[in-house]
């Protein structure tokens, strides 16, 4: 029980405020929240194409989902995770089979980052369009 | 299991497992996450810029599905995907959950989460059969 006594000293939430562990730690929030988001989206993606089986009208009925306007903001949102969980998971494999990489953990997120942005804008463009017309 | 992937493991961890199983999860993880890389991005730009979501219907789905290549696609992406994400759920309910006994219903009740949704799905790209097009149903 070693650990609630670290808990009890504050929220972890401020804890990790504090610890300013810059690109490395919000890389590692990052993964871990996209990751945990885009489960979530699996298992409700599974789900609605199981409906499939129930025929046509109610599968294209529930579709609402992902051609309402919340649900594109949603869809950015999984683009936005699944994109980034992606390109950080590349980073790491790549840093643990080349473990000298990892002191240039700070400038691979960079790169990553830079790969990461048009290829995420243009995604989330396309599918936001529909809502501009 | 040869040396060098051990030593990779530890140097990441910092300290030796206590069994194989938690070094079989972290490569499991690299393995999946390669296959992913190429099924899970694939198919999230494929969808969403070349398809586009508006044409998504059950139409499409079942056109397809009526192609063998797009039923094995869509079978190891929901294999490799859900696999990968529970065990990454596995390794933050270690992260979070101390308790023995908490730990090991949160860790049963993914477990049994991952078979359900892995056999609804399974079960609905293996049995599905698409309708003929322009037949009333």
């Amino acid at each position: 029980m070693a650990s609630r006594t670290v808990y009890r000293k504050g929220s972890p939430v401020l804890a990790g405020l504090r610890y300013r562990g810059r690109e490395g730690m919000f890389a590692w929030l990052l993964h871990r929240v996209s990751g945990l988001g885009v489960l979530l989206f699996l298992v409700l993606h599974i789900f609605d194409i199981f409906l499939l089986g129930f025929g046509a009208e109610i599968f294209d009925s529930l579709l609402v989902l992902y051609h309402s306007w919340w649900g594109r903001i949603m869809t950015v949102f999984l683009i936005f995770g699944l994109l980034f969980h992606a390109l950080n998971g590349a980073r790491i494999i790549i840093q643990d089979f080349w473990p000298r990489l990892w002191r240039h953990q700070a400038k691979l997120i960079w790169i990553e980052t830079a790969i990461f942005i048009p290829v995420f804008l243009w995604t989330a463009y396309i599918t936001l369009r529909p809502l501009f017309r | 299991m040869n040396t060098t992937l051990r030593d990779a493991f530890n140097q990441r961890r910092g300290r030796a497992p206590s069994g194989n199983l938690e070094l079989y999860a972290w490569f499991f993880m690299r393995v999946s996450g390669v296959v992913l890389l190429g099924l899970a991005v694939f198919h999230l730009l494929y969808m969403h810029l070349a398809i586009q979501v508006d044409n998504i219907d059950f139409a499409l789905v079942s056109e397809r599905w009526r192609d063998p290549f797009w039923k094995t696609f869509d079978f190891f992406l929901l294999l490799f995907a859900l696999s990968h994400g529970m065990t990454g759920l596995r390794l933050v309910i270690d992260d979070y959950v101390h308790n023995p006994r908490w730990l090991a219903f949160a860790k049963g009740a993914a477990f049994v989460a991952y078979v359900f949704f892995l056999g609804i799905g399974a079960y609905i790209i293996l049995t599905f059969i698409p309708p003929v097009p322009g037949a009333n149903p």
